[in-house]
């Protein structure tokens, strides 16, 4: 009877001992930077960071991806460093900042294009004006068949894709074009994941989509990107269109956000200075659209100049 | 009498349709994950950090964090939940409060993961300024498994034959020699059952994990209780959503190895439970 108390006492007691054994006391003199925020600017700093490792071993970067308003909420208490953002702070995420005392700088590290997509087999639509993607997407939009948009198109229902109300390229595209952020029609499919408005769009003759461009770039064969007119006539999405600002209004520059405090570390600092320096051809390889070289040397100025 | 044997046929053939049904189904959502996976499963995958690079891409992190947390949470959470089942079922006398208290941790075993995460944010991370660590993302794990742990002990300590605790009262033992010396080693194969399938349920988990603040890049292994962590599901979700079609094929890759190690976890708990089920067979 003895034997099973003591059996049991000592599968816990050695499971506790081999937790105690873990060193404790090597905390002190590691250096780490806490990174959080949006998926969408996730690639292009998880890439910086796996560069910088080869370089500077000893710098831990932790980067999470908990959104762009979830790594604001983390920002502005100060449990980051750097806050990943797909867009713009906010202005109550501004109060909330100043209400903590933190500085900071927003520094853009790219662009990304919204494309709007429709299924490669769709022969008729091939551009879009501002004025039609507002009447598909308004929150009051009576547009059922494609004939409601323009009356030459085929009379059948339209099937629409589009991102969930959680993420930024949702607040980026109902700003954009419906005036308000968050402003939409909701009778549309949504996921949160890309990938499943790319198959969904790829699969159905009627459907029209948006999304960010790196996943039309990708997916380019199975999808058709929509031109867009902004009244000077039609562009479509490409490197190019993004890059020299002909695509309007739908591209826009994707952020990263620095705490003073946190920039003047020393291990911030050089893993900011290396960012600017690297970003360049850094992020054109995970799919996005890099910033004129300039850019990266007025925000790099930027931060130099921080007090 | 026809009749009858038409019925039972026919029972167990609708039987052996569900578990057909149920058996296809999972060949080939495996075949799909192994076709997709295959090319990327080589020791690089468990020795690589992640890289922007699905070929120089690996699991390390993931893996590490993973076993880090589970078996944090296992210390945690097989202790407290047997001995919580112990005292509800041997010690706590049958009245109202006590029933009440058996109600509620039978509902919290169908709470969505997620607002285990949110409590865990609040509790550990915050309030116990543990912080984004492999601890926090441990302990609200534990809370996650402890309703399902006490639930299923608590039903395989109460299959235990009545005889035998009479017999072991009437040889004179104290009630703690009879649960530790005749009930638990008898409870244990179920006990053990329980354990299995909470243990699969949290090391499959990522939504509750990603709110206590378990990373997506991470390029260590977590060194003490205190180190910041990623685990395999949130690793296999980011690659899931990237644009890249490698990306989708990485992913694949690491639900191939979660389950390899699912397996070999599980397997090693089916040791053990076998092997008690043989000692104290009745």
């Amino acid at each position: 009877m003895r034997s099973h108390f003591s059996e049991i006492i000592s599968i816990v007691a050695i499971s506790f001992l081999a937790f105690s054994n873990s060193p404790s006391s090597a905390l002190a003199d590691t250096q780490s930077i806490s990174i959080d925020g949006s998926s969408t600017v996730f690639p292009i700093t998880e890439a910086v960071a796996e560069e910088f490792r080869n370089q500077h071993g000893k710098i831990k970067v932790n980067i999470g991806v908990s959104g762009t308003g979830g790594g604001f909420k983390k920002f502005v208490v100060k449990e980051i460093d750097i806050c990943n953002a797909s867009r713009p702070i906010k202005a109550s995420e501004v109060e909330a900042a100043q209400k903590n005392n933190i500085t900071y700088t927003e520094i853009p590290v790219a662009y990304d294009g919204l494309t709007v997509v429709v299924n490669s087999k769709n022969t008729w639509a091939t551009s879009l004006t501002v004025a039609e993607l507002k009447k598909i997407w308004g929150a009051d939009s009576k547009v059922k068949t494609w004939s409601d948009i323009r009356e030459e198109w085929p009379n059948r229902p339209i099937k629409l894709y589009g991102p969930g109300t959680d993420s930024g390229t949702f607040d980026f595209f109902t700003e954009t074009i419906n005036g308000k952020s968050g402003v939409s029609r909701s009778d549309y499919v949504k996921s949160e994941d890309d990938n499943v408005l790319v198959t969904g769009v790829a699969g159905d003759l009627d459907s029209m989509g948006y999304f960010g461009f790196s996943y039309y770039n990708e997916n380019a064969k199975k999808l058709k990107a929509v031109s867009i007119d902004n009244g000077k006539g039609a562009v479509a999405p490409s490197v190019e269109s993004i890059t020299n600002g002909t695509y309007s209004p739908l591209s826009r520059p994707i952020f990263i956000y620095v705490n003073h405090d946190a920039y003047k570390r020393q291990e911030v600092k050089t893993f900011l200075d290396f960012y600017l320096n690297e970003a360049g051809h850094l992020v054109p390889e995970v799919g996005y659209i890099a910033l004129d070289k300039n850019k990266y040397k007025e925000s790099l100025a930027r931060l130099k100049a921080i007090k | 009498m026809k009749a009858r044997m038409r019925h039972e046929r026919m029972f167990q053939m609708l039987c052996a349709l569900s578990t057909v049904v149920g058996i296809i189904f999972l060949f080939v959502l495996l075949y799909h994950i192994f076709q997709a996976g295959w090319n990327f499963l080589n020791l690089n995958f468990f020795t690589n950090f992640q890289s922007r690079f699905p070929i120089k891409s690996g699991m390390k992190a993931g893996i590490y964090g993973s076993l880090w947390m589970i078996s944090i949470t296992a210390v945690v959470a097989i202790p407290l939940g047997i001995a919580s089942a112990i005292f509800l079922e041997e010690y706590a006398r049958k009245n109202a409060f006590w029933r009440l208290v058996e109600l509620n941790i039978s509902n919290l075993a169908g709470v969505p993961s997620i607002v285990y995460g949110l409590l865990g944010l609040s509790l550990f991370v915050r309030t116990f300024g543990f912080g984004q660590s492999v601890l926090s993302g441990a302990l609200t794990m534990a809370l996650l498994v402890l309703p399902v742990v006490i639930v299923s002990s608590r039903e395989s300590l109460r299959a235990v034959p009545l005889n035998l605790r009479e017999a072991a009262f009437a040889l004179g033992a104290a009630k703690y020699q009879v649960i530790f010396g005749q009930i638990l080693p008898v409870a244990l194969p179920g006990i053990l059952t329980g354990i299995i399938l909470s243990i699969g349920r949290a090391f499959g988990e990522a939504a509750p994990l990603i709110i206590v603040g378990a990373l997506s890049y991470v390029s260590f292994v977590p060194e003490n209780l205190k180190s910041e962590f990623t685990v395999m599901p949130i690793q296999i979700y980011n690659w899931a959503g990237r644009p890249q079609e490698e990306f989708h094929q990485l992913a694949a890759t690491g639900i191939i190895v979660l389950l390899l190690i699912l397996l070999s976890l599980n397997f090693v708990a089916i040791m053990i439970r076998d092997h008690y089920q043989k000692r104290f067979r009745l």
